[in-house]
This record gives structure tokens, sequence and C-alpha cells, in this order.
């Protein structure tokens, strides 16, 4: 499931990160954010007013924000 | 200062508390400048040794990586690697780490300890670590990197003497001359490392139990969907509110100062031209200025404690989605934020954008964000050309007029930057991704150096620009003297007169009359001049002075509502700061957005304060 449509507060993990499919500069801010495979991952919230977008995950002790152009490069499994 | 001063440089990600460690090993003796060659803001200050010697240090710009991703990284690195020219290559470097997030931050640190220079880490916000139920190990985290780890909690001043003690004995440690990686960049190092940092992270961890969840608490209100908004909104409300009331008493004991300064100047020197130059000059020139120290310093107090207890990540993940639909960003909005109270740390703000249209985009319209300077042009006309009537329960006309002009400034810069983002900084939006840390409880000292830092770069902004044009101004107002008996008016007959003459015909379709064009020259320099060089056009051509305390009244019998009305409108648009068209420059290297900026905001203003103009007669006011 793609990290776009992993609903709140569901335990997950990173499974795969498309990295082609991003900017390079971004893919290596995701990097340095700690965002790899095999990450521990959760959305927290999702969007403003009447929107979807951004969300803020958390990712290992961290909370980090990003829209769902990016979520959408992130395959997560629910952790169980 | 001494070359052979030894150099110790603050580094470590973002959040990880690099500042108010900086403030508690170096106290308030802290000099800011900027790097050579590039405009990032240097923070520097000094340490002393136990035996007396002094040692520098530097806080380096927060980076997650040697690798950069934006001008603020790239000194970082350029620093550590000693490849920024006219910048030494520092002695030993302090890695600050957030002990409640090694897993993280220790990629960054292995890789400034593989540069080979004396490393010493300062494990900071141990006792948030604990509260968040991680316990740690520092004797293995620090045989594991085979660099001393010393705990810290920079806000309540703990760990800070073993820290000057570490770095004293890393600065008499062997430095090694070993050549530096060749692969900084490198994706598959990096990823390596950040393998390795996970593992060292894992095996400092003693234990680690469910967490106090402080912050999510805290954020399931404020990031919630419409709890988030309505709380922002409330927060800007109440933070424009504070501006104007919180500074009603201060502003009066500033100008109640001035007074008395000025009428005791007046009174012990005798009438003639140093009287006129000290009183009309200077005194009243720079008084009219540095009224506005309140309001600025009240401002930058929300916005640094919004910045120090985390919040302000917080602004900017509510507005993005709002921001985007503009082509901005989340990261914009606190350089705008910032430019409420002045464009110029606005702009430099921008600096922690990483896409460079974006950033270009911020930098355009950051002048249309009403900064505080506006201020004292709006009251003085509000005051004199609207009447105090109340329009609703506790709404008054005056008030509404002023909020009008905000939003006027908000609407315009959103529809610039739509126009721009479309046309001269078209590009595909950067998206958003920032990291958001805890929530903390700020740390008195730490904003009052803030607070301080700011007061003192506005005040000296007051005793230079606007000193020097005041006095420039109140030079050209007064010379040549008009010969005895010829009936004509100083004004006129003086320097500054003749070029507003000429200027004239130019801005009269729009309403303007001649002593609004001799305004407008010197508040090319500070827009709050224009309040400044009014009055003294009014009170050098005046018989009996008192110019200042009578402006209102002056302006009311002069001008025509329409005419007030237009200049208001200028306002709101007229690039009219060399500060902001300075700081442009240096900030997008070289002359061609600057050039662009003045050109579209002097068209807008002209044209908007054309049409307020019309619109006004039109309608019979």
């Amino acid at each position: 499931m793609k990290l776009s449509n992993l609903p709140r507060r569901v335990p997950a993990r990173i499974a795969a990160i498309d990295w082609d499919s991003l900017p390079p500069a971004d893919g290596s801010r995701l990097r340095a954010l700690g965002f790899e495979q095999g990450a521990f991952i959760e959305t927290l919230h999702k969007g403003m007013l009447f929107w979807r977008d951004p969300i803020a995950v958390r990712i290992g002790r961290m909370t980090v924000a990003l829209r769902t152009v990016h979520a959408q490069a992130i395959e997560c499994e629910e952790r169980r | 200062m001494s070359v052979h001063q030894p150099l110790v440089a603050l580094a470590g990600n973002p959040n990880a508390g690099k500042s108010a460690l900086f403030n508690a090993l170096t106290g308030a003796r802290q000099k800011i400048a900027n790097y050579p060659g590039v405009t990032v803001e240097r923070k520097s200050g000094r340490l002393f040794l136990s035996d007396g010697r002094p040692v520098e240090i530097v806080d380096l710009p927060g980076s997650y990586s040697l690798k950069p991703h934006s001008l603020d990284e790239k000194v970082t690195r350029d620093v550590v690697t000693g490849q920024l020219d006219g910048q030494r290559r520092p002695d030993v470097i302090v890695v600050v780490v957030d002990a409640s997030n090694l897993n993280n931050h220790l990629r960054f640190t292995l890789e400034l300890i593989e540069l080979g220079l004396p490393v010493v880490v300062a494990l900071n916000m141990v006792d948030l670590a604990k509260r968040d139920g991680l316990e740690l190990d520092p004797e293995n985290l620090s045989a594991q990197l085979s660099v001393p780890v010393i705990e810290t909690v920079a806000v309540r001043r703990r760990g800070i003497s073993e820290l000057n003690a570490a770095i004293e004995n890393a600065l008499s440690g062997t430095k090694s001359d070993a050549p530096l990686p060749a692969d900084l960049d490198n994706e598959d190092r990096l990823a390596l490392l950040s393998v390795r940092a996970h593992k060292i992270a894992r095996s400092a961890v003693k234990s680690e139990t469910a967490t106090r969840q402080w912050t999510r608490i805290i954020d399931s209100v404020l990031l919630n969907p419409v709890a988030g908004f309505l709380v922002l909104v409330g927060l800007l409300f109440l933070m424009f509110q504070a501006v104007f009331a919180w500074s009603e008493a201060p502003i009066g004991w500033i100008e109640g100062g001035m007074e008395a300064l000025g009428s005791a100047a007046a009174a012990a020197l005798p009438d003639g031209l140093i009287q006129s130059f000290l009183v009309d000059g200077v005194i009243a020139g720079v008084g009219s200025v540095i009224v506005f120290l309140p309001q600025i310093l009240i401002l930058f107090l929300f916005i640094l404690i919004l910045e120090a207890t985390g919040y302000m990540t917080r602004a900017a993940f509510v507005m993005d989605r709002m921001m985007a639909s503009v082509g901005l960003s989340g990261h914009s909005f606190i350089p705008l934020l910032s430019s409420f109270a002045c464009a110029i740390p606005g702009i430099m703000a921008t600096r922690s954008i990483r896409d460079e249209k974006d950033r270009l985009t911020t930098i355009l319209v950051a002048p249309l964000m009403t900064c505080s300077a506006r201020l004292p042009v709006y009251t003085i006309i509000i005051g004199a050309f609207i009447p105090a009537r109340s329009v609703g329960p506790g709404i008054g006309l005056q008030g509404l007029v002023l909020l009008g002009l905000y939003l006027f400034g908000i609407v315009g810069a959103m529809i610039v930057s739509l126009v721009l983002r479309r046309s001269v900084t078209k590009g595909e939006g950067s998206g958003f991704l920032i990291e958001m840390p805890k929530y903390q409880m700020p740390r008195i000292r730490d904003v009052a150096i803030g607070l301080f830092q700011r007061a003192w770069i506005f005040m000296r902004r007051a005793g230079t620009i606007i000193f020097f044009a005041t006095i420039l101004l109140w030079a050209l107002l007064s010379f040549p003297k008009t010969p005895v008996d010829s009936g004509i008016s100083q004004v006129d007959y003086s320097v500054a007169g003749r070029i507003a003459n000429a200027i004239t015909p130019v801005v009269e379709p729009i309403g303007f009359n001649r002593d609004i064009a001799l305004a407008l020259i010197p508040a090319m320099a500070a827009r709050e001049v224009a309040v400044s060089a009014l009055g003294t056009v009014y009170s050098i051509d005046a018989e009996e002075g008192d110019g200042a305390t009578l402006l209102g009244d002056q302006l009311a019998a002069d001008w025509t509502l329409p005419t007030a009305l237009a200049f208001l409108m200028w306002f709101v648009f007229a690039p009219q700061c060399v500060s902001t068209i300075a700081v442009t420059k240096r900030e997008t290297n070289g002359w061609k957005w600057p050039i662009f900026m003045v050109v579209y905001l002097f068209a807008l203003a002209y044209v908007m304060a054309g049409i307020t103009f019309w619109l006004a007669r039109a309608a019979g006011l």
C-alpha cells in the first residue's frame, strides 16, 4: 500500500521506495530524514481543512511532514 | 582577532538544540556577520579555556548531511572541509545530537568524524529523551564512535562545563592531516553510513519504553484539519492585536523622551543652523523612526517564541496547501510572516527554501507584506483623514481601513506569486518536506538574546541609513537659503524643492502634490522617513516650529481625501526601501531580480494609487 493511502494510526513498515520517481534532491532529503526500506512508519495527520495534503508521519522517533506527491513513491506494509 | 586563536565549530542537524547550546557556551558575547562571499549569517562567540585562553566558537547552519541541499548546508560543508575562502578550517568540531533522535542524527555525526578533525559529541536534550522513555549509554556510544560523548541539556545549562573541558582536551590533541574522503556526495556511501548509524544507535540505547507523547497529544489539536487552522488564525490575530495594543505605552514613553530631548536641545542651543540641524533634522528624524521599536520587538517576540516552541513548522504545515494554490509551499510561510515585521529578515529567512524558484518567488513578494515601517505612514494618514467612527460593536472605521491595507498587501502578494509562477519563475513546485520537532518550553534567556539582536540591528539601521537620509533631506531642504523678503517659500527655493517640482508632473495624475513628491525621495531610504520628511517639510516652511505635533492637522488641511487614499495605496505596493533592494541583490546574486522587483512594484504602486485616486474622486469623496 502506498504511504499516501495508508490510513491514520496504522503501524506500518516501509517496504520499498521508488527513488527514480523522485527528484534527486528530494530523494536524498528523504533519506536524510530516515526514509529507507524497513523503517517503521505511521501516518499521524492528513491534510488541512478540505484538502488531504500535506500529511504528517512518524518515522523512527521523528515526525516529518510531506506532500502526497512524495508519499506516492513510498510503498508500505502493515505491521502487526 | 588573532590568527592563532583556536576555532571550534558547532555542527548538527536542525532541531538538535544547537543554538541553545551555542548560547549556553558563549552567553551574550556573540557576533553576527556574514560568511565571506555568501550571505549566510555567521554567528560566532567566545569561550574561555581553564587557563584563560580565548577560543572562537562558530555556530554552523543546521544540516542533515554534508551533501548540501541548500545554501545554508553548503556553507556548513565548506567550513568543515576548509573550502570556504576567507574562513579558516575549525580545529575542533562539536557535533550536537538530539538524544531522542540518535537513529537519524548519527549519520551526519559519522560523516563529520570521517573528515579527520577532532570531534566532540554533545548528546543534547537527554532530559527530554529520558522523559520520552529512552535510556542511553553514553560510554557505549563514545566507544563506538571513538570520540568523547558529553551529555548536555543546553536549555538548563547542564553538562556545559564538562563540554568545555572536552573541547579543551580535543584542542590539545593531535590533528590529523588525513585527506578528505573523496566521495562525500556518494549516495551509496551515505547509505552505508546510515546503516552503521542505525547499528550504533541501537546498541547505545539501554532501554526504550512506550513514550509519554506530549507532542502527539498537542499535535492532535494543532494539526487537526479544522482546529489547527482555527488555532493558527487565532494566534495571528492575537499577534497583530498585541503589536498595536502592547506598544501604545512604550511608544508614548519614547515620544515623550524625544520631545523632551528636542526642547532641551532647542533651549540649550542658540537659534540658527546648528539648532535646526539637531532639533528638526537629527532628533525629529531619528526619533520618528525608533518610535517603532516596540512594535517590531513585539512582533519578533511572537515569532521567536513560536519558533522556540516548535510551533512554526506546524504553522507551515497548516498553510502549505493554501500556499500551494498560489504556487508556493509551507516553507514560504515563515519568511512571509517575518516580513510583517520587516522584509529584510524575511528575505534572509528564505534561505531555508530548497527550491530556487520557490525561493525567488518568495523573495519577490516579501515586500508586499505590510512591514512595520509602513505603520507610521498608515497611522498618521489614517489618523488625519479617517474619522474615528464606530461601524459596529468594537469595530472602528480606522482599524478597518488599516486591516484593509494589510489585506491589500496579502491579496496582492497572492496574485503576484500566482502570475510569477506562471511566467518568470515557472517550474514545478518543490513540494514540502520538513521535520517537525518536539514541542518545548521556550527558554526566556534564548528568546531574550534573539530579541536583543533584532533590536540592535534595527537601532543600527536607525542610526545609520535613516540618520543620514534625514540629515541629507534636511540639508537639501535648508539650502540654498531664500533671499530675505523675496516672498518665496524656503521649500520651493531649496534643492529638494526643485527636484520635487520636477517630479510632480509625473505623480500629479495619481493625485499626488508637490509635498508628497518631496517626501517620496528620502522615503526611498526607508518608508518611515516619509513621515519625518513631511514633518521636516512643514516645520521648515512654518514660521513657528512645532511641526511634528501638528503634522496630522496640517495634512488634513492641505490634502484631499482621494489624495490621502492614493498615498496609502502607494505605500502598500511601492518598493520604498533601499535596504530591501540591497538584500534582494545579495540574496539573488546580481542586479537582475532587484531591478525586476523595483520595476514591477513601482508600476503596481502607480497604477493602484491612480485607480484609488480616480475612483475616490468619482465617488465624490
